[in-house]
């Protein structure tokens, strides 16, 4: 008997949707879960009070503002950088050796793992230069941890500005940097804007970068200066799931759903702006 | 005047783009300045071979082949589930899905990436470990079956957009000659996207294995962290990740134990740039 060529594809097709429903279906699942247990946590009083009673009652104010912190402190470390880099490889690097260096370690800086970061922070900005657990610390480590995310979206961006702008611009007598300042760049900023977004999210939600670098395990008040331990809130949902018995499961999903959207919407946003970037593109 | 501002800006730009080359370097090089001081105490053959690891007892015991085990044995399992099924929901969204569907499923597959790994732990840990609990009826959900699971799921979103990427990037002209010969759509996927594809398939499994290997707190969350040298897939185990960040806290700085934790993280910075470099050797053979 010879097999019928179009049900083997029915049959294939099924289980490649199958497989797509495996994944997509869970992704949908977790967050209405998360969503649906976690909505009755939220209260004014949840968002803006310590967390009291050994972190049973009480609220997330303090995680919520290390994490800011935190995630600002990595930009502003990590965009300048990241930006100048994207520049280098977009508009100087030539293809050589040193670029092909520079594009792996990009590659490897992406791959080394996150709690790896939270050992080289340790090590280089708690320990060496004596800056101890602290926000400064902890922004410097995952400040780094998110560098190629920047380099990486904002080359990108640097690129898919058409080369023709840069002649005409050349051809009126600018100079490169003249150019690259008054016509490249501007025009890439939406992208290097998605970039810099998905860093902040990234930045939101990694625990082991932290752990050992700023991460305080209860601290109810709000930290003085860049000098001084804070609260975040990745860390502290691993400390209310894992470490505190007893723990209402209300204040767990609250928890993880604030740290949920905060993530969730940095990213809506870069997703908006990619989206309009798409449509409105002039070139 | 403007001269020397440009100048500068362009020394600033050069230096920039070094910084990468830089940092890796220098995440190396500290590495090593506090790791390679646990080979004065303990022989690299007893640390990477040693079974046991009892890094509080007096005298140490700093032996890492149960965590080696531990992260062998999850990121095997995470892999044989991630590999057909990312691959297969690859393929249905290259090739089988519907436009309109298509977006959708993109963004779901996103979606997943940006979730943290500490929220994922937290769902495996309300959901994910009492049912392995239940189903085959354990003492305890924390093992290394739940942690296979957990990250194969959270491998996914790698795997699925580089094969994806790899699948459009196989010329049209291949797919078109296989239609004029008549051959199916499947029969296209199966004899020639697939294998034409091939090399940017198998990076994207092996940067789907450096996720799993390097991820932390969802494992160290659900897999028990027991340091044994784990038997079945259905005991609690402890990863190389895990025990980093869950004895650092407690660890005193310059203490045997402080360097040994370090000595871990060069097992693995290791293994990360050597899976990065294959993969990118892979991928670049794809393009060529």
């Amino acid at each position: 008997m010879k097999r019928n060529p179009y049900r083997t594809q029915r049959i294939a097709f099924f289980f490649l949707l199958l497989a797509t429903l495996l994944i997509v279906v869970p992704v949908g699942l977790i967050i209405v879960a998360i969503i649906q247990k976690g909505l009755p946590a939220i209260t004014w009083e949840f968002l803006s009070d310590v967390p009291r009673r050994g972190m049973r009652s009480g609220g997330i104010f303090p995680a919520v503002v290390g994490t800011l912190y935190l995630v600002s402190g990595s930009i502003l470390f990590a965009l300048p950088i990241g930006v100048l880099a994207a520049i280098y490889l977009s508009e100087y690097a030539k293809q050589n050796m040193l670029t092909r260096i520079i594009k792996l370690a990009i590659v490897n800086l992406a791959g080394v793992p996150s709690v790896v970061y939270g050992l080289f922070g340790l090590a280089l900005f708690v320990v060496f230069f004596k800056f101890g657990a602290s926000i400064l610390s902890g922004s410097l480590t995952l400040g780094i941890m998110i560098l190629p995310i920047i380099i990486t979206t904002s080359r990108e961006a640097l690129e898919s500005v058409p080369y023709s702008f840069r002649e005409v611009s050349l051809s009126l007598g600018a100079s490169k940097w003249q150019t690259i300042r008054h016509i490249v760049l501007p025009n890439a900023i939406p992208g290097i804007l998605t970039g810099t977004i998905l860093g902040l999210g990234r930045a939101a939600g990694e625990t082991a970068p932290i752990l050992f670098t700023v991460a305080a395990f209860y601290l109810p008040r709000l930290p003085k200066s860049i000098f001084d331990q804070a609260m975040a809130l990745p860390y502290h949902l691993y400390v209310i799931s894992t470490q505190v018995p007893n723990v209402d499961e209300k204040i767990r999903y609250g928890t993880a759903l604030v740290l949920l959207t905060m993530v969730l919407f940095m990213n809506l946003i870069a997703i908006i702006i990619r989206a309009k970037l798409r449509k409105r593109k002039k070139w | 005047m403007r001269k020397i501002k440009e100048f500068i800006f362009e020394r600033l730009i050069l230096f920039s783009g070094l910084a990468s080359v830089f940092f890796v370097l220098l995440i190396f090089f500290f590495l090593l300045k506090e790791g390679l001081a646990v080979f004065k105490t303990v022989p690299i053959g007893d640390f990477l071979a040693g079974k046991n690891w009892y890094p509080i007892s007096d005298p140490a015991q700093l032996g890492i082949l149960p965590l080696i085990l531990g992260s062998l044995m999850v990121t095997l399992g995470a892999t044989i589930i991630s590999v057909p099924i990312g691959t297969a929901c690859a393929v249905y969204i290259a090739e089988v899905a519907p436009e309109k569907i298509k977006n959708f499923l993109k963004s779901g597959i996103e979606l997943l990436a940006a979730i943290p790994s500490v929220v994922l732990g937290f769902i495996g840990m309300v959901t994910l470990v009492p049912w392995v609990k239940k189903i085959f009826h354990l003492p305890t959900g924390l093992t290394a079956l739940s942690g296979s699971i957990m990250l194969a799921f959270m491998a996914m979103p790698t795997i699925v957009s580089i094969a994806e990427d790899a699948l459009y990037s196989v010329p049209k002209s291949y797919k078109e000659g296989a239609f004029a010969l008549g051959a199916t759509h499947w029969q296209t996927i199966w004899r020639v996207l697939l294998p034409s594809a091939s090399s940017g398939i198998l990076a994207a499994v092996m940067l789907g294995i450096g996720r799993v290997i390097g991820e932390t707190m969802a494992v160290m969350m659900i897999t028990g962290n027991a340091a044994r040298i784990p038997q079945s897939i259905l005991q609690p185990v402890r990863t190389l990740t895990a025990t980093i960040a869950a004895e650092m806290g407690e660890a005193v700085v310059g203490s045997e134990h402080y360097f040994a934790l370090f000595a871990i993280g060069i097992v693995l910075f290791v293994f990360s740039f050597a899976i990065n470099v294959t993969a990118e050797l892979f991928l670049h053979k794809d393009k060529r």
